[in-house]
């Protein structure tokens, strides 16, 4: 049981929101990660959907290379969507 | 009319269960499953709530009353429930079979003319449906598993078997589906149906074997040495 892999556990909350990263367990295989997802994350009426996935299936951004990956972005600021005004009474922007 | 005592049975068979169930937290093999037979157990005990308080209202007694003021003899839970599950085979076993009577006998009681006993029904064959599926995972798992997983497996389910029969009594009706639905596991868990005497079980009737006393002096401990204690 201590071979069992790690799964990581995505809980939508109610219907049209999406699922969000709740946290990871150890299952023997996909079925009974479900389960256990359902028994860990779900006991307070937590969710309405679950996913789970083999955490070695992820691919991560390397945090060393956080700077090359992220920095870039922090002075574009003509990215930002704030360079002209939204005329009165424009309600779906 | 529903009488007292066969609401009792019901209501006796979850609590007894939900202690037993309890027994595992902390001592689960891991940290998912110990949640897991939390979660069962407390599902049998709000079972065992519900009905302890319905029949307390023909008996005019509480369901504190009920749960922790009755001696053994007074008790009408199956013995399949009331016997030690300090092995996880006997426990996945032992579910197997106690929540595959259950979901048939809830789901023939969500159309009973009495309308709490259909309304408690309601929402226990959800519970039910879903301790029968965890029990079926394992029970699966395990028989279709290793060559040793195999083998303790049959040994526990060949240990609970002789127990099945007293489920039925009173109601024989729901045996062919309850079967049906445990063989199916069994064989999809490459296990064999055993070929086991059964037990003439008494429960129903007040006769336990000698371990539903020793479940019940730890049960009803706290609230007979301190009558009225809350939290």
């Amino acid at each position: 049981m201590r071979d069992w892999p790690l799964w990581e556990v995505f809980v939508r909350s109610r219907r049209g929101l999406s699922h969000v990263h709740v946290g990871s367990l150890h299952a023997p295989d996909a079925e009974m990660a479900l389960r256990n997802a359902r028994d860990v994350y779900t006991r307070r009426q937590e969710g309405v959907s679950i996913w789970v996935l083999p955490s070695a299936e992820i691919v991560a951004s390397d945090p060393g290379e956080r700077d090359a990956f992220f920095e870039p972005a922090a002075d574009k600021v003509y990215r930002h969507p704030t360079f002209y005004d939204v005329p009165e009474g424009v309600e779906h922007l | 009319m529903t009488s007292a005592d066969y609401v009792l049975g019901l209501a006796d068979d979850a609590l007894v269960s939900a202690q037993r169930m309890g027994w595992w937290i902390s001592r689960a093999p891991q940290l998912e499953e110990d949640l897991a037979l939390a979660n069962i157990g407390l599902d049998q005990l709000g079972q065992a709530r519900s009905l302890l308080s319905y029949a307390g209202t023909m008996l005019d007694r509480t369901e504190d009353d009920l749960a922790y003021l009755r001696d053994d003899r007074e008790f009408r839970n199956v013995w399949l429930v009331e016997r030690p599950q300090t092995d996880f085979g006997v426990t996945m076993a032992r579910l197997l079979l106690f929540s595959a009577w259950q979901r048939e006998l809830y789901a023939a009681l969500v159309t009973s003319s009495d309308a709490t006993l259909a309304g408690i029904a309601g929402k226990a064959v959800k519970e039910v449906a879903y301790h029968l599926d965890h029990a079926s995972q394992w029970v699966i798992r395990l028989g279709d598993g290793t060559d040793e997983s195999h083998s303790r497996m049959q040994a526990a389910l060949d240990a609970e078997w002789p127990y099945l029969d007293e489920l039925f009594e009173g109601a024989p009706e729901l045996r062919p589906a309850v079967l049906a639905r445990i063989e199916q596991v069994v064989a999809e868990a490459t296990l064999a149906v055993p070929e086991v005497a059964p037990v003439v079980g008494g429960g129903r009737h007040g006769l336990h074997t000698e371990h539903l006393g020793y479940l019940l002096a730890e049960m009803q401990h706290l609230h007979r040495s301190h009558p009225g204690a809350t939290w």
